[in-house]
């Protein structure tokens, strides 16, 4: 009997800390982000921090920690690949979902989630060898290493996520809307465009904020075709160093304990906190999605 | 006057033969009512009227369809003139996730109608042929996922009206309503056959004899009997709409 429940709690133990360790382990890491990123202000004052525009952090002289310039990097290069990507995705979705034959359909969703398992280090090496010659010859520019150049990779990387978020959401619309539209004498164009994707923007809202979520996040592709100057960009064809770049390429050489070293851990923080909030945003508006078919 | 006639009309899906020559005159500014069991084909009937079967792949008629003396599966036929010209309620209530006013201007929209105030007047003038007006003049702008069943299918039927058409085809426009809600579309129906003609599609034998003025009886893709209502729920000359109608199977 006693065997039992203790065999019974045992079970409901193991249970319990399986399911809830994905929340331990994403509260360790943001706290471990949090305390070390926290010790750089000791050292640089927290507006100095978030609105410098250099960062210098091995200078001779006197170094400096602003992150502005990456912040305003990683903004450009995402928001540029979700202005490449959102009218694509949401292109393909429209056409999987209302207008291919199910065979088209068929054979298009398996190449589309094959795309999102390329790795992004064969992406990188896609945007030195391919998409960089190509910028660089049509704007006439030395080096197609930008932020243009990284934004398109972006894009052709969050385009799975988005495609088949939003091909979900469009399918889910009821026929009844479509047939409504049909016998009021509209076309398909008409139909999709003013019945179908509005009564699935939550869906399609959500597609894109994940793509966003995926894009912010995305370290190697970025590192190898952006270039990697630490300045203020001015446009798409300047030359960029992400959130990420920085970390994935400093962290290593840095030695422990610095100011520098915790700098990095504070990047990496708020790196954390945006892309949380974007994935954060894209559930609840996933969830109010859901609620309001039911 | 017969606005819609049917001449050896069937309907395949796929292999599958849906309806087989159906002869059939709908006269004008009347409603006829098509009657049978379930899976008998009545809705498939109605959607060949409107061209909605043309959505359904692999769904091909043999047969002729006339409106108005035109045929409406000839190549040169303008499906989406045609939809305009014939409108359609469904079965279950299904306005857009948009407000009242949008469900009713959306058809006028894409028919080109952008002037405010016309679209006001003839929203207005919809809501009120289809006795809506009242209950949902103070609440145009909420969506109309907010009425209840009855009122969105008034508002179906606002939405058809809206238009114009010059017939209505209903998809039984009352199986997911209440008895309130029946009475009210019916009554309606029997107001609007003075400008449109009606076909109606239904499982109630009851709402049939009620409202209809022809009744076509379809069984497993046949017509078996068409004429007046009277005179199919009283004399009927055909043994299976008999045993129908008095309820021994169906």
């Amino acid at each position: 009997m006693n065997l039992v429940r203790i065999k019974e709690k045992a079970i409901h133990f193991f249970f319990f800390t399986t399911g809830i360790s994905a929340v331990i382990i994403l509260l360790g890491i943001f706290l471990m982000l949090l305390i070390r990123g926290v010790q750089t202000f000791k050292d640089v004052p927290f507006f100095d921090f978030l609105l410098g525009i250099a960062w210098n952090p091995s200078a001779y002289g006197e170094p400096s920690y602003g992150i502005l310039s990456m912040v305003v990097s990683t903004v450009m290069v995402t928001l540029g690949a979700i202005i490449i990507a959102v009218p694509l995705g949401i292109g393909t979705a429209g056409y999987i979902a209302e207008i291919a034959s199910p065979k088209k359909r068929e054979t298009l969703k398996p190449v589309i989630e094959i795309l999102a398992g390329i790795p992004s280090v064969v992406m990188g090496f896609i945007g030195i060898v391919l998409v960089g010659p190509v910028i660089a010859k049509i704007f006439g520019l030395t080096s197609g290493l930008n932020a243009l150049n990284g934004s398109i990779l972006l894009a052709v990387m969050s385009l799975p996520t988005i495609i088949s978020v939003s091909e979900d959401a469009i399918r889910a619309v009821p026929k009844d809307y479509n047939e409504a539209s049909y016998a009021l004498g509209a076309s398909r164009w008409t139909t999709l465009i003013r019945v179908t994707l509005p009564a699935c923007l939550s869906g399609i809202v959500a597609s894109v904020m994940l793509g966003i979520g995926r894009a912010i996040g995305e370290t190697m592709t970025v590192l190898m075709v952006t270039g990697n100057t630490p300045a203020m960009p001015h446009s798409f064809f300047d030359s960029v160093k992400t959130m990420t770049a920085t970390i994935a390429i400093e962290l290593g050489e840095v030695p422990y304990g610095t100011t520098h070293y915790y700098a990095l851990f504070a990047v990496g923080a708020i790196l954390f906190l945006t892309s949380f909030g974007v994935n954060l945003v894209a559930e609840l508006v996933t969830v109010k999605h859901r609620r309001g078919r039911a | 006057m017969d606005k819609i006639v049917t001449k050896a009309l069937s309907l395949f899906y796929g292999e599958k033969r849906i309806l087989k020559e159906i002869d059939l005159k709908i006269p004008q500014n009347n409603i006829t009512a098509i009657i049978g069991p379930s899976g008998c084909g009545k809705s498939s009937l109605l959607r060949c009227m409107n061209r909605l079967n043309d959505l359904i792949p692999e769904s091909r008629i043999e047969g002729q369809i006339l409106f108005d003396g035109k045929d409406l599966y000839a190549e040169n036929t303008d499906v989406v003139e045609i939809r305009r010209r014939i409108g359609m309620v469904f079965q279950r209530p299904n306005p857009f996730p948009k407000s009242v006013y949008d469900n009713i201007a959306y058809g006028l929209r894409i028919n080109g109608i952008k002037n405010k105030k016309k679209l006001s007047e003839i929203v207005e003038k919809s809501l009120k042929d289809s006795g809506l007006w009242e209950e949902v003049k103070h609440q145009l702008n909420t969506s109309a996922m907010e009425l209840s069943g009855g009122q969105q299918q008034r508002l179906c039927i606002a939405r058809a009206l809206a238009i114009e058409p010059e017939v209505i085809l209903m998809d039984e426009p009352c199986s997911a309503l209440d008895p309130a809600g029946t009475f009210k579309i019916e009554e309606l129906m029997i107001k609007l056959k003075q400008q449109y003609t009606i076909i109606i599609v239904t499982h109630n034998m009851q709402q049939a004899a009620r409202v209809s003025d022809f009744t076509g009886f379809l069984y497993l893709g046949q017509l078996i009997e068409f004429g007046h209502t009277n005179q199919i729920f009283t004399i009927p000359e055909h043994k299976l709409t008999e045993n129908y109608i008095t309820g021994r199977f169906g």
